[in-house]
């Protein structure tokens, strides 16, 4: 895993590194992404614009399209543009995404055997901290053990403090 | 020479350290005043060694010490003098001393403490000792900071530019503030367990000693995270401020278990019921700012905050994660059984609220622990790889979140042990009316139209409502004469009025994250000189692009006139796009035009081209209405921890001050 993890880590630096340098031109090998062209049609450019959103650009170091400058994050939705304008559904290009990139390129991961836990886990959490603190809140009181003459006389101590600034409302005994 | 006393300072820390834990464990086993007062010297000068440490490292980087390797790597002469102090934390080896600083610190400020039991103070710095000993031994053995180059280079390789911001210098102390204040309410924890007092006065005494650190802690955890945000807003130059990165999660999920431990204590603190809960938690949210350190500084992670560490040293940090959370929980699970005692409550009451609070806090906590950890345990059982972000957790994050901030303006308005209902309903009914009428406002006067946007302004004005009306009713608001109402406020503690900030800074920053989302608008262009682009009712028109030469950097600033589009309204902005020569790279400084709550965001792209030959730059223009709020409200929330830590009833010592007097 290490590995695997380092060496993308190092083609996004890299990728970072040659992108970000314009200034002097000399240096700048990769060109820059090429200008978007967005669709004619509002409605399909809308379209194209959610799905950025939840398209990862596949060099990048967790960015989406949307928001990555990277040469590849341009061409990527360059596809997804002219896949729409072609009149193909949100599902399918996704599935041409995956296809061509693996699940990786999606930043909502499909729901399929390896996922599942995923998907389900935050309601197997919300389950298990409702046990949890339903055990904890049902504990049957615990007899009270008689102060001894110090522990008293400091208790009394730290609860005089609660006085200090008196809620004229003290009714309640919340505050 | 001053170098090496700095690396004998670290080791002489680590002595003291482990000499610490030993005196407190000898002075606890054998009931020894004198023991126990050495350890909390030991303690003390522990912390004494680890700032000396930290000042000659801060001393080398301001002197721009090259012949130490950390320096060499990470500075630079040219760098202002901010950043080359700053840079004294933009590394894996010296932020471990900032650390080991804080986790130190607060040791010693635990030892100083007064009014704690024998056993438990004992206890707890035993404890602490240990987390130092390891820490400090990681530091000292594996992570050096004072490593010495021979020769030394002449000129060092500078930071990381994109870090050289004074949000940046900032941000790592705070949430180191926050992380590590954490480990003293891991050691209360600790110590409560193996002192385990089953007495019904032990427990609300221990949530009173816990609570100020878990305040503290979280407040700031909550500045760190913002800065560190707005950071990402306005330095990364892609217009987000949060983006489910698995480094933004490792800082996220100790936040969530402070906050749930900050609720949790309350309840122990007045009732002494959910004793074994608080402390579970208390537990878990440092073991959460130790995985934070490890994804951030193994190298498993890729992130544009992360340190890149070797594998070798994340092992270890794995490894003391594993010795300290995995005793902690495992004496947990040997002594929790025991924890009895507290009283009763009925499920409407303030307990039970915030019952439910912990209940959805700690599960929202729990999948962002599986949202950041799932990919990387898929890859390393399967090979497979997948990407968890945004959609995923505003399908699983938000709902339960969403659920907490719901139920969140009644909490305070319950009474403990049995709530009436029907008289929340009566008091909320105003504030819940408002918060229906700002939605549909919400719907109407933002476009393009979307319900789910207009339902989360309905529900950030149901905070900040929700929470007025919390103080209103306490001080009998247009109910009372006026007289009457200002003597109640004067009384109200200051506990409450930080309450009251908190979960209305909360309202803000929900207020503020669902507008932004919402309905911001963006659009870029190429343009000459004279050019515009236009975003939602704003027109960026570029005057002009000159060279500019920083003090580390050489720039292309654009200067820009934002206008709305009828030309009314004119504002000047600059946006540059720096290089950075010694470490070649470039960055963007974005150009933010505040009007208002909105921000017009402005950054300045590649040259081009027209078509007619013409020198052009790619804009990139964002409209992100209510964006300060995002900014603001966590501020807010900031200020009313800090508001209720100078209550004086959760100074310690007080009564005994009072004894004296």
């Amino acid at each position: 895993m290490f590995p695997a993890v380092r060496g993308w880590l190092r083609l996004c630096l890299l990728v970072a590194a040659v992108l970000g340098l314009s200034i002097p031109a000399a240096l700048a090998q990769e060109p820059p992404a090429p200008p978007d062209r967005p669709l004619p049609d509002a409605a399909q450019e809308a379209r194209a614009r959610a799905l950025f959103d939840d398209i990862r650009c596949v060099v990048c170091q967790h960015e989406a399209i949307s928001d990555s400058p990277a040469g590849i994050a341009g061409d990527m939705r360059g596809l997804v543009r002219d896949q729409i304008a072609a009149g193909r559904t949100d599902a399918e290009i996704r599935d041409d995404l995956v296809r061509r990139y693996g699940d990786f390129v999606l930043f909502s991961p499909p729901l399929r055997s390896g996922t599942w836990l995923l998907w389900f886990g935050p309601l197997a959490a919300l389950a298990a901290v409702g046990v949890g603190l339903l055990f904890a809140a049902r504990r049957r009181p615990a007899e009270t053990v008689p102060l001894s003459p110090e522990e008293e006389a400091r208790l009394t101590g730290i609860l005089a403090d609660q006085e200090i600034r008196p809620d004229p409302d003290a009714k309640r005994s919340d505050d | 020479m001053i170098i090496e006393l700095g690396a004998f300072a670290l080791i002489l820390a680590l002595a003291l350290s482990g000499l610490q834990t030993g005196l407190a464990v000898a002075g606890r086993l054998r009931r020894s005043p004198v023991l126990a007062g050495a350890a909390e010297g030991a303690a003390l000068a522990a912390a004494a060694a680890v700032a000396l440490a930290f000042g000659v490292l801060i001393l080398a980087f301001a002197v721009s010490d090259f012949s130490v390797s950390n320096v060499a790597a990470n500075s630079h002469t040219d760098k202002p003098m901010l950043y080359k102090i700053s840079a004294a934390w933009g590394s894996h080896e010296s932020s471990l001393v900032l650390w080991c600083l804080v986790l130190t610190g607060f040791g010693a400020v635990l030892a100083r403490a007064r009014g704690l039991p024998f056993g438990l103070k004992a206890s707890a710095i035993a404890t602490q000792g240990v987390l130092g000993v390891m820490f400090l031994a990681f530091a000292v053995f594996t992570s050096n900071p004072f490593t010495r180059l021979d020769p030394a280079p002449f000129q060092g390789r500078s930071l990381n530019p994109l870090l050289q911001d004074p949000a940046l210098a900032f941000h790592p102390p705070l949430l180191y503030l926050g992380y590590v204040g954490l480990s003293v309410c891991f050691s209360l924890a600790v110590a409560a367990l193996v002192e385990g007092r089953a007495h019904s006065s032990f427990w609300p005494a221990w949530g009173r000693w816990v609570r100020p650190w878990a305040l503290a802690s979280w407040a700031f955890l909550t500045v760190g995270i913002t800065l560190g945000a707005f950071w990402a807003y306005y330095e990364l130059g892609w217009g987000g401020w949060w983006f489910w990165d698995p480094v933004e999660n490792a800082s996220f999920m100790p936040w969530l278990a402070a906050t749930a431990l900050l609720h949790s204590a309350v309840v122990t603190e007045r009732r002494g019921a959910l004793a074994g809960w608080t402390t579970f938690l208390a537990l878990l949210a440092f073991s959460f700012s130790m995985l934070g350190a490890f994804l951030v500084r193994s190298g498993v992670l890729t992130s544009v905050h992360a340190f890149a560490v070797d594998p070798e040293r994340g092992m270890l940090l794995l490894a003391i994660l594993g010795v300290a959370a995995g005793a902690a929980f495992a004496l947990f699970a040997w002594r929790a059984p025991q924890l009895k005692g507290g009283g009763m409550f009925a499920p409407v009451s303030r307990e039970g609220a915030l019952v439910l609070n912990n209940l959805f806090l700690t599960a929202a906590c729990a999948t962002v622990l599986l949202g950041t950890l799932y990919p990387l345990i898929l890859e390393a059982m399967s090979g497979a790889t997948i990407s968890v972000g945004p959609p995923y957790f505003a399908l699983t994050f938000n709902p339960l979140m969403v659920a907490a901030l719901l139920i969140l303006p009644a909490g305070p308005l319950l009474a403990w042990k049995r709530g009436d209902m029907r008289g929340v309903a009566q008091r909320l009914s105003v504030a819940a009316g408002l918060a229906i009428l700002i939605a549909l406002l919400g719907w109407m006067a933002f476009e393009p139209k979307q319900a789910l946007s207009a339902a989360g302004i309905g529900l950030g004005a149901w905070l900040i409502l929700g929470a007025l009306a919390e103080t209103a009713d306490r001080v009998r608001l247009f109910r009372a004469p006026a007289a009457e109402t200002l003597r109640r406020a004067r009384g109200l503690p200051l506990g409450a009025w930080g309450m009251t900030l908190a979960h209305a800074g909360l309202g803000v920053f929900v207020l503020g994250a669902v507008v932004e989302t919402g309905y911001r608008v963006e659009a870029a262009r190429t343009v000459a000189i004279g050019q515009s682009v236009q975003a939602g009712k704003w027109n960026v028109r570029l005057d002009d692009v000159r060279m500019v030469e920083g003090p580390n950097y050489l720039a292309e600033r654009g200067r820009m006139t934002v206008t709305l589009r009828d030309g009314s309204a004119p504002s000047q902005v600059t946006a540059d796009r720096r290089f950075f020569p010694a470490g070649g790279q470039t960055t963007t400084e974005v150009g933010l035009d505040f009007r208002g709550l909105d921000d017009v965001y402005v950054v300045l792209g590649e040259r081009g081209r027209t078509n007619a030959g013409e020198p052009a730059w790619s804009v990139r223009v964002w409209w992100n209405p209510w964006a300060r709020l995002i900014f603001l409200g966590p501020a807010i929330m900031a200020l009313g921890g800090a508001l209720s830590l100078m209550d004086r009833r959760l100074r310690l010592g007080v009564s005994r001050r009072k004894a004296a007097a």
